[in-house]
């Protein structure tokens, strides 16, 4: 099996210095890209291999690409972002690759910005992460030092500067466009779409942001073409993917596996199955803001188009397990209270209902729900859907809680019958 | 045009237009927070969703926003759609878990747009039952109280001020339900135009102090329209009194002048109307009962006026033009003087003419707001003409977006413009005597004296025709300057050029006019905006008389038997005191009509008590020549306060009983000003229209029917309810009875709509958001370049040009919105705010003074000793130093001074 994102990484050894990434083959990509292809060609080739974001949204990244107004006519500088505002809840697979290998998303990211002829690019990180920070700073050091940043790069005539920058630890960021307000200084609120970054983003220029995974893959598409990206898949999508889980499982961990493996491969495969005394209840596929999977969707192969068909996402492809000894809505509760405080406080919905939905099942945690609580909060999850909202934040909020009121209805009301916790057998705060 | 339609009902609408904008111009019901028309939209608070439908079998539609979609033809929406309208109520569901519900102790309560949406959409029950979250307010200055508990996030406050006003120091803090809407610390809020989050607010979070002091509920006002006179712009008012005590000021929109907003001057400078300063008692000085009753005083004056020799009457630029014109009837034309200095005389009829010269545009505010390029010219206009600094703003940033946003991007769409606008904005020069708010913005500036900046704007006019000029080295960065300039210009489809008489220097503005003039000619558009010192400075200067600098400097005794009588102006402010103690001892009789005690009305031997604007209908010029009229908001007055013109009407029979009936009523007194001085022609037509308008219907009512306790009202005095106090000549009915329908639009006393009780509902008021409103708004503007009059003298231009000329260190007054004004800072947070005496130079004078900061100097000026404390500033010019205007330690101070 093909691993090739995760090919070079090994922890206890580090990260591979530029010298050494070169010598397994690294940069390659760069040099093939900016000397014998052109722009068109590269976005081409990586709409043709049908990769697609792997921050969640699950967007054709070629084809995102391809809307950056190009020629000479077009307003400047144009920007490529990296979005490594890893906040989602249970996902840890970026801090894999940006600890891990940061070359080869450098070298993404050179490529890509050659591709939409950006000028500047950033590195938009999460505040934690803070290990990755000086591998970063370390590795575009490298770098420039090699002529691979900066002015006239390779003697092709194409400029690219590369920044760093820490944000300071809100989920909004990953947002794209709140990230893009923050990177210009201003309130971390997302902005309305359209218009999208890719016409007007980074201070109002044309700007590209792509999830660190998404831009890993670059290279090897370069490298390899589409074809083979494709035949690394066992869906549609193309590629690998890495997936990730956590929880009472007996092997919790990150794996690049192929896209399309099912979830059963993975959680009874890779991460060992559940814990002894647990038994497996149910998941969130892919980061907090997904809806539950439960037993009857083992055999799901884990794509974007499949997940969704049952009535979920793959989101970031990095679970997180829910077992029979945890609480349900104390599981949801505890997401409730991370979405309220991680709200921007830009739209009404979003600031006043998620509060109100995290209060409800604190009540009910502690035995004071009451019976048209279940009403309200599926309402709340109705009207906090896509489209109501200012962004996607709320929308992806109330996924667990959705799913939670309906596989696990009958835990909802059992604490309101009871008059507590089941699990708890009363809340201690 | 495009076909939408709306709950199955086609509309014949315009293409591209905002979707909640053009659902309100139809006069719909859409609630909204976040949405405001002048600031159009960010798709915040989710408020004015509707569903959307693909075609007619679409039958479940798609929920939006409709702030945040443009009208497309064959659009189909639904407001009252079930989805769509749960939605909107479960909006204000949400809103008020947070809401403190505190309705009956809340400034806003009976004119809250909260309060109106909450009932539009219907929701009445609320569900949440937790903790709601509290704030600490803030102390924000003397004019606006701070409520955050109140507050539901629709940020249209930081909006307005950040973006649209430029203020930097009102933000929003936190994040979450947690979001904090306030200064980072306690402390006055900085912006001129602060008072206007009162009314952008849609809730109760910011209200107006000044309101709170003497607290009504806005439905118990009894209002009327009126026009603001504390300074020469004219904006458009709503004056509002309870209990004969004038309470509350709001904007009212004018298209052309002020739109949505007014200054805070405007705003909260109104206390002097209810001023214990107040002249109530009509006085005949020099006897053992000096109060005395209507009819002793008019026969003294009678007899007093009949048996002078001679009456001089000295005119105001703060009177109406019906006062100055009464006046003028009773002393002649040859025996009335302008109440201005010879300067100030000389500038005002040299603007004049110019005004009358049509080599240029005269643009409104609103026209401003268009101009690409903008340069001001000797003027601080946050202080002098705060609106108009507005307007620039507002222009600065509307060049910007017609050069950066593209077709893709609609214009409303107010968040997404912005991110892409960014920092780019028109052009802006502003060539003054130092450093002002304005300057922040400006592409250049440049700080020197006003001689310096003629002899730059005579550079730039010379460059832009074309004629190369001698340069040596010292010169360098002038000429420069002047080539960056001159560029700017060229480039631009419409320069405005923005001048006026705070210089004092009439070369200047000749400068300034020859500019505009020159720029006319090239690109046949280019105007130019005059700011002048008050509200009817130009209706005075059209009077067509001598200045009184002559008659106050003559040292020779007036005829025996001449008798003064002043008109609403304390000369002390203007001129040197010990001049006036002279002059006023060359009259035995002093007549003075003023509203206000001041040391003129001390001089007074005859005190009349003249009513201010409050109590008064009028007409005042502004400074475009757009003649506009107010009218009485507290008709119930004791009937001594009157206006002044009333009063000099009353007193006219001295010449011929004939031509008291003439001066009988307001209109009357209209017809005679513009038979006698037809340069006044088209004035008496604002009343006379208002007057025909309701002819034969129903007065115009000044409350809402919603006004509460007149029956109680005087239930102190007597429990039987006493018959209105009906105004023969007014177009006005003092109660809630009278005609229900909307007003003509320049006579609406407040804006009420069923359903809407706030001031948004202006909405129903205009014919489209933003736009014109239902009827023409009423005024006319006079000096519109298109025809000369002829009979307006020349001004001896050469005379005072040479003075300006002359080198050395020049005292000139420099403007404050708090504190220039003569009557403002009877509001007690305006005297606050207002400056000491200082004298301000910049480090090289103070150094040739031998000034230190801060240390108190003693200057002779006129004979008389002034004491300030030194100001060292940057950016201001070389010799010049400044001294607030209008403060009372520098009244009588004859500007411009040459210091020795």
């Amino acid at each position: 099996m093909e691993r090739p994102l995760t090919q070079n990484i090994d922890l206890e050894r580090g990260p591979l210095s530029l010298k050494d990434y070169e010598k397994v083959g690294g940069y390659a990509s760069m040099h093939k890209a900016l000397k014998q292809m052109t722009p068109q060609q590269i976005t081409k080739l990586v709409t043709d291999s049908n990769l697609k974001g792997r921050g969640g949204a699950g967007f054709n990244t070629g084809l995102k690409w391809s809307f950056v107004p190009m020629g000479d006519n077009v307003p400047q500088p144009k920007y490529l972002i990296v979005n490594a505002d890893e906040m989602e809840p249970g996902t840890f697979k970026d801090r894999l690759l940006l600890e891990g290998d940061p070359h080869q998303m450098i070298e993404g990211m050179i490529v890509a910005s050659y591709a939409i002829q950006a000028s500047v690019s950033y590195i938009f990180l999460r505040w934690a992460y803070k290990e990755a920070a000086d591998i970063l700073r370390k590795a575009i050091a490298e770098c420039y030092e090699a002529g691979y940043l900066g002015k006239n790069i390779l003697n092709t005539g194409f400029n690219l500067d590369m920044i760093l920058h820490t944000g300071v630890g809100r989920y909004i960021c990953g947002e794209e466009t709140a990230l893009i307000n923050a990177l210009e200084g201003k309130r971390a609120i997302p902005r309305a779409k359209p218009p999208f970054p890719q016409v007007s983003g980074l201070y109002g220029k044309p700007t590209i942001v792509n999830n660190v995974e998404t831009l890993c893959n670059v290279p090897h598409i370069i490298n390899k073409g589409a074809d083979w990206f494709k035949s690394l898949s066992k869906g549609e999508d193309g590629g690998t993917k890495i997936y990730g889980v956590s929880g009472r499982v007996k092997n919790p961990g990150a794996w690049e596996l192929p896209m399309g493996t099912t979830l059963r491969e993975i959680l009874e495969g890779y991460a060992g199955g559940m814990q002894e005394g647990y038994q497996f209840k149910g998941l969130l596929p892919g980061g907090a803001s997904t809806d539950f999977l439960t037993p009857d969707h083992l055999d799901v192969k884990m794509d974007f188009k499949t997940v969704a068909t049952v009535g979920s996402r793959l989101g970031t492809g990095t679970m997180v397990v829910l077992d029979d000894r945890t609480c349900p809505v104390g599981f949801v509760h505890n997401l409730q209270t991370f979405f309220a405080r991680e709200s921007c406080g830009w739209c009404t919905p979003c600031r006043e209902g998620l509060p109100w939905v995290e209060k409800i099942l604190l009540s009910m945690e502690r035995g004071e729900g009451r019976k048209e609580d279940i009403d309200l909060l599926e309402k709340h999850c109705e009207w906090l859907g896509p489209g109501n909202t200012f962004c996607a934040l709320a929308p992806g909020a109330v996924e667990p809680l959705q799913s939670a009121l309906k596989y696990f209805k009958e835990d909802f009301e059992e604490h309101i019958t009871q008059h507590k916790c089941p699990w708890h057998n009363g809340w201690q705060s | 045009m495009a076909k939408l339609n709306i709950d199955n009902i086609t509309y014949e609408v315009t293409e591209g237009k905002n979707l909640l904008e053009t659902c309100l111009s139809l006069k719909l019901d859409l609630p909204y927070f976040c949405w405001h028309p002048a600031m159009g939209s960010v798709g915040a608070c989710r408020q004015c969703a509707v569903k959307i439908f693909k075609d007619e079998n679409d039958t479940h539609g798609k929920l939006v926003m409709s702030c945040m979609e443009s009208v497309k033809d064959g659009l189909r929406i639904s407001i009252s759609n079930n989805g769509a309208k749960v939605f909107r109520e479960e909006v204000i569901e949400w809103l008020m878990t947070n809401h403190p519900h505190d309705c009956p102790v809340c400034d806003e309560g009976g004119s809250c747009h909260l309060q109106d949406m909450t009932v539009m959409t219907g929701h009445d029950y609320r569900r949440y039952r937790f903790k709601k979250r509290t704030y600490r307010n803030q102390y924000l200055g003397p004019f606006i109280h701070h409520e955050m508990n109140r507050c539901i996030q629709c940020y249209r406050c930081v909006r307005y001020y950040r973006d649209y006003a430029g203020g930097d120091d009102l933000n929003v803090f936190g994040a979450h339900n947690h979001v904090y809407f306030g200064r980072a610390e306690d402390g006055v809020l900085q912006s001129a135009f602060s008072g206007n989050l009162v009314e952008v607010c849609p809730t109760g979070v910011f209200t107006d102090k000044t309101l709170k002091q003497h607290y009504t509920r806005k439905w118990d006002l009894t209002s009327a329209p009126s026009v603001c006179m504390n300074c020469s712009l004219g904006c458009n008012i709503m004056g509002g009194e309870r209990y004969g005590e004038l309470r509350l000021i709001t904007n009212r929109y004018h298209p052309e002048v002020n739109g949505y907003f007014i200054c805070d001057r405007g705003r909260f400078g109104y206390e002097y109307v209810n001023h214990e300063n107040r002249v109530y008692q009509p006085l005949i000085r020099n006897r053992v009962s000096e109060a005395v009753s209507i009819t002793e005083l008019t026969e003294h004056v009678k007899k007093l006026l009949t048996s002078s020799g001679k009456i001089i009457g000295i005119g105001s630029s703060r009177a109406s033009v019906e006062s100055n014109y009464a006046l003028q009837k009773i002393t002649g034309k040859e025996n009335f003087f302008k109440g201005f200095t010879d300067t100030e005389t000389n500038l005002l009829d040299y603007l004049l003419q110019l005004m009358h010269s049509g080599k240029f545009d005269l643009p409104s505010q609103k026209q401003i707001e268009q101009s690409d390029a903008i340069i001001i010219i000797g003027e601080d206009l946050t202080n002098s003409a705060p609106m108009l600094a507005l307007a620039v703003r507002q222009a600065l940033f509307k060049t910007a977006v017609q050069k950066d946003v593209r077709s893709t991007i609609p214009v409303w769409h107010d968040s997404a413009v912005r991110n892409l606008v960014q920092e780019d904005k028109g052009y802006l020069c502003v060539l003054n005597t130092y450093r002002e708010e304005l300057s922040e913005l400006a592409d250049e500036k440049y700080y020197a004296s006003p001689k310096a900046i003629t002899e730059m704007v005579k550079k730039i006019i010379a460059l832009l025709k074309g004629e190369t000029i001698q340069t040596n080295d010292t010169q360098n960065r002038e000429e420069t300057l002047a080539n960056n300039i001159v560029q700017q210009l060229r480039n631009a489809k419409n320069p405005v050029v923005i001048t006026g008489t705070s210089c004092y220097s009439l070369s200047l503005i000749r400068a300034a006019a020859d500019l505009a003039a020159t720029l006319k000619n090239e690109k046949q558009k280019g105007g130019i905006s005059f700011v002048v010192p008050e509200c009817n400075s130009i209706g005075l200067a059209m009077m067509q008389a001598s200045s009184v600098q002559s008659l106050i400097d003559d040292a020779q005794p007036v005829s025996d038997n001449a008798t003064l009588v002043v008109l609403e102006n304390d000369l002390y402010r203007r001129f040197a005191h010990q001049k006036l103690e002279t002059f006023f001892k060359k009259f035995k009789e002093i007549i003075v009509l003023d509203s206000l005690h001041n040391q003129t009305t001390q001089q007074a031997t005859v005190l009349i008590p003249a009513a201010t604007f409050a109590e008064a209908n009028g007409t005042v010029i502004n400074h475009e020549g757009r003649a506009q009229a107010f009218y009485k908001i507290l008709v119930n007055r004791p009937p001594q306060i009157r206006a002044s013109w009333h009063w000099l009407g009353d007193l006219i029979s001295v010449k011929t009983i004939e031509l008291e009936k003439q001066m009988k009523s307001h209109l009357s007194v209209l017809y005679q000003l513009v038979s006698d001085l037809p340069q006044f022609s088209g004035v008496e037509k604002l009343v006379a229209n208002a007057l025909s308008e309701v002819n034969g219907h129903l007065h115009i009512p000044m409350e809402p029917h919603r006004y509460s306790g007149r029956t109680a009202i005087l239930a102190n005095i007597t429990v039987h309810e006493p018959k209105p106090v009906r105004d023969e000549e007014s177009i006005f009915s003092t109660t809630m009875e009278g005609e229900r329908q909307l007003p003509p639009s320049p006579l609406t006393p407040f804006y009420w709509w069923p359903g809407w009780n706030s001031e948004q509902a202006l909405n129903h008021y205009q014919r489209e958001v933003g736009g014109l409103l239902q009827s023409e708004t009423g005024d006319i503007k006079l000096l519109n370049g298109k025809f000369v009059q002829s009979n307006i003298e020349p001004v001896a231009v050469t005379k005072q040009e040479q003075q300006e000329d002359a080198d050395g260190l020049w005292l000139y007054p420099r403007y404050h919105l708090f504190g220039s004004d003569e009557f403002s800072v009877y509001t007690g947070g305006i005297a606050e705010l207002s400056p000491k005496a200082y004298v301000c130079v910049n480090t090289n004078e103070a150094a040739k003074q031998n000034w230190k900061d801060k240390e108190t100097i003693e200057l002779n000026i006129s004979e008389r000793k002034f004491q300030f404390e030194v100001k060292i500033e940057d950016d201001v010019a070389d010799g010049i130093a400044f001294v607030p205007y209008g403060i009372k330690e520098t009244y009588g101070i004859e500007y411009p001074v040459r210091l020795k």
